[in-house]
């Protein structure tokens, strides 16, 4: 087990940064998910602490070693593949020992290795099959189980998750959980999945166009996200982001989202956003569960305005709602109960206590 | 026939005309119609072949039916058989055909892998120029190459004209070629993370062809070697010319070479020889054909 630091880590393909100079520290026993959209280099970057792609500039560093030339065999890790690249011809145990044998491990050590994992992710009866004899979810299995018969100093997932079917993926996403609070080696985890990411990290690394955006517990980037992309990328459904401005009204700070709608601001931010000037753009960042319907007591610094709903989504234990403000979408989550439909008028309460106020220019939270 | 059991089964559904089934069944009998036809076009020479090797010379030169046996006979095949000269041909034939596929192999196996996954610097105009090379017909070939052989056997002194062996340098020019392409396809079509995995836990290039490539491709090598016994066995143009002494003749150039007698044809010995010598490929297609299993590399990746 070991400590993962990147340093100034460049990836270019020919004229392409996909990497753009990341710093990353990765603490044992930590549990790191790297979550972006598609090409935000977050797959390059796990790919180059494997070895299995050549960093263009910086240092990756495990244990404390610069290993920035190191083979991937010298680096003792172990990958977990999105699509399993399970041998075909071996069997489940064949599979896993595949790399200890390779290192001539006594065939004792061996065994009781590949029992251990194997009872461990519960596929003792499957040791014998070959992989295309097993579901998905088990090929997944005994990928990890390669994986943890090694014992390796760093785990490296690829979007371990993405092949199977939703249910399965909850199930999965615990056992990975579990394991890594089993056997505690230092993670490193790929998604595209905000959920998994969340689900998972002890810390997650938000990428976006080859550089990191912010890093942070889940609950970090949840309520406090650095910018436009992180607010916008964690959570579901996203975050508002609605245009308003500043104005004084008779000596308190008001926020002004329509000709119709403005907002006085709890004094925390009020004096939070005081000395932003008047006439800069700015971007109402509200999380939907945070727009509800309206009660008759309502706690300070959570006020209300009355809309048109264009559309709603019963989700059972909540309702989507959705309208619009001066042509900006905007969704909120109201209780089942509260009588919203489709083209009704509604009252709803929008909580400015978990407000976010954004440059819209550069996207920089407040 | 399927379709036909289908539309038995559900009286009430009506087919109508230029449906799915109906297609399906007129796409049959055509396939059916021209599969006998080419079975018949394909198989008559063997069949003629078989017919004639049968009989004695008097009834080859009789004027009877061609198409029937009225006195059948082995002496066709105890002659040749207790023949040492058609032994020795087929010897010849044997060793060369079985020493061929393996230095094929050996050069293939490696180059095929070596271009389909080791990234370096002109690999994949590399690739493509081994496929080319297998364009030029050897009917160009063996001028220069007779030319090349015998500027080496002057210099060194080693005899190679007119030497069975001397077929073992010019044979895999013919089949490692194609060879190393047909299995290019086959190892690119491994998905990359099997070999990334395999280095990741600890295998070296070598060990990952050994232990991954070799046996997650087995299908594709043995289409492969099946190819490269069956080009060097049926080889007629180089060894009738590189080799001339009858001691030396592989099967193809020893029958025609030692069975025409000026304009006498020993029509019956030509088709029992030939008969024999097209055995040994056929009984090579029926063994391996078993182990062309197909979809060897199910399950190693999602799919």
């Amino acid at each position: 087990m070991a400590d993962v630091a990147l340093r100034k880590v460049v990836k270019r393909y020919d004229d392409v940064e996909a990497v753009r100079g990341i710093d990353l520290d990765i603490a044992d026993h930590e549990f790191i998910v790297l979550v972006g959209p598609s090409g935000c280099g977050k797959s390059t970057t796990l790919r180059m602490i494997a070895g299995l792609e050549d960093i263009s500039d910086g240092d990756i560093m495990i244990g404390g070693d610069i290993v920035n030339d190191v083979p991937p065999k010298d680096r003792d890790i172990a990958m977990v593949f999105q699509n399993y690249a399970l041998y075909p011809h071996m069997t489940v145990a064949e599979n896993m020992s595949f790399g200890l044998r390779l290192k001539h491990y006594p065939k004792a050590e061996i065994k009781a290795r590949v029992t251990e994992a194997a009872r461990l992710l519960d596929i003792t009866d499957l040791i014998d099959r070959k992989p295309k004899q097993l579901s998905g979810g088990q090929r997944q299995r005994v990928a990890m189980g390669r994986a943890i018969v090694r014992n390796p100093k760093v785990f490296l997932f690829d979007e371990p998750l993405s092949n199977l079917d939703a249910k399965l993926r909850v199930q999965m996403r615990i056992e990975i959980k579990k394991v890594h609070q089993k056997v505690r080696t230092t993670t490193v985890y790929v998604t595209h999945d905000q959920v998994e990411a969340m689900t998972l990290a002890d810390r997650v690394v938000v990428m976006n166009k080859g550089c990191i955006e912010q890093i942070g517990t889940p609950n970090e980037l949840y309520h406090k996200p650095a910018t436009r992309f992180v607010a916008g990328f964690i959570g579901s459904p996203a975050m508002n982001f609605i245009p308003c401005r500043l104005e004084d009204v008779g000596g308190t700070l008001q926020l002004r989202l329509t000709d119709r709608i403005a907002f006085p601001l709890p004094p925390a931010r009020a004096a939070r956003y005081n000395a932003l000037p008047r006439t800069e753009k700015l971007l109402l960042g509200i999380r939907p569960e945070h727009l509800t319907e309206s009660h008759a007591h309502l706690a300070p610094g959570v006020e209300t305005f009355d809309t048109v709903l264009d559309v709603t989504e019963p989700m059972g234990m909540e309702t989507l709602v959705y309208f619009g403000l001066d042509g900006t979408p905007v969704c909120g989550r109201v209780d089942p109960n509260a009588g919203a439909k489709d083209g009704a008028p509604m009252r709803l309460a929008m909580d400015l206590n978990n407000m976010h106020l954004l440059n819209e220019e550069t996207g920089v939270v407040l | 026939m399927s379709t036909f059991a289908i539309d038995k089964a559900g009286p009430s559904r009506k087919v109508k005309y230029g449906s799915m089934s109906r297609d399906r069944a007129w796409a049959l009998r055509w396939s059916y119609f021209f599969l006998v036809l080419f079975a018949i076009f394909f198989l008559t020479p063997p069949i003629y072949m078989l017919i004639t090797s049968l009989k004695s010379s008097a009834e080859i030169s009789a004027a009877t039916n061609p198409w029937w046996v009225f006195h059948p006979t082995l002496s066709n095949y105890v002659e040749l058989l207790t023949s040492n000269q058609f032994l020795r041909f087929f010897w010849n034939s044997s060793i060369v055909s079985i020493v061929v596929v393996i230095i094929t192999m050996l050069i293939s196996i490696p180059a095929a892998f070596a271009l389909a996954r080791m990234k370096f610097w002109g690999s994949a105009t590399l690739a493509t120029g081994v496929f080319l090379t297998y364009l030029i017909p050897d009917s160009l070939l063996f001028i220069p190459l007779f030319k090349m052989l015998g500027v080496v056997q002057d210099y060194t002194g080693i005899m190679l004209l007119n030497r069975w062996y001397v077929l073992l340098f010019i044979y895999p020019t013919l089949t490692v070629p194609f060879c190393t392409w047909i299995m290019i396809g086959y190892f690119a079509s491994i998905p990359k993370e099997l070999d990334e995995a395999a280095l990741i836990d600890g295998a070296s290039w070598l060990q990952t062809l050994t232990r991954i490539f070799i046996p997650v491709a087995l299908p594709g090598l043995i289409a492969a070697t099946i190819f490269a016994f069956t080009v060097s066995w049926a080889q007629f143009l180089y060894p009738l010319v590189f080799t001339t002494s009858v001691d030396q003749l592989v099967l193809p150039v020893g029958i025609t070479t030692t069975l025409i007698k000026g304009d006498v044809f020993n029509w019956g010995q030509i088709m029992t020889g030939a008969l024999l010598g097209a055995a040994p490929p056929l009984i090579i297609y029926a063994f391996l054909m078993d182990y062309y299993i197909a979809g060897l590399t199910a399950g190693a990746t999602k799919g």
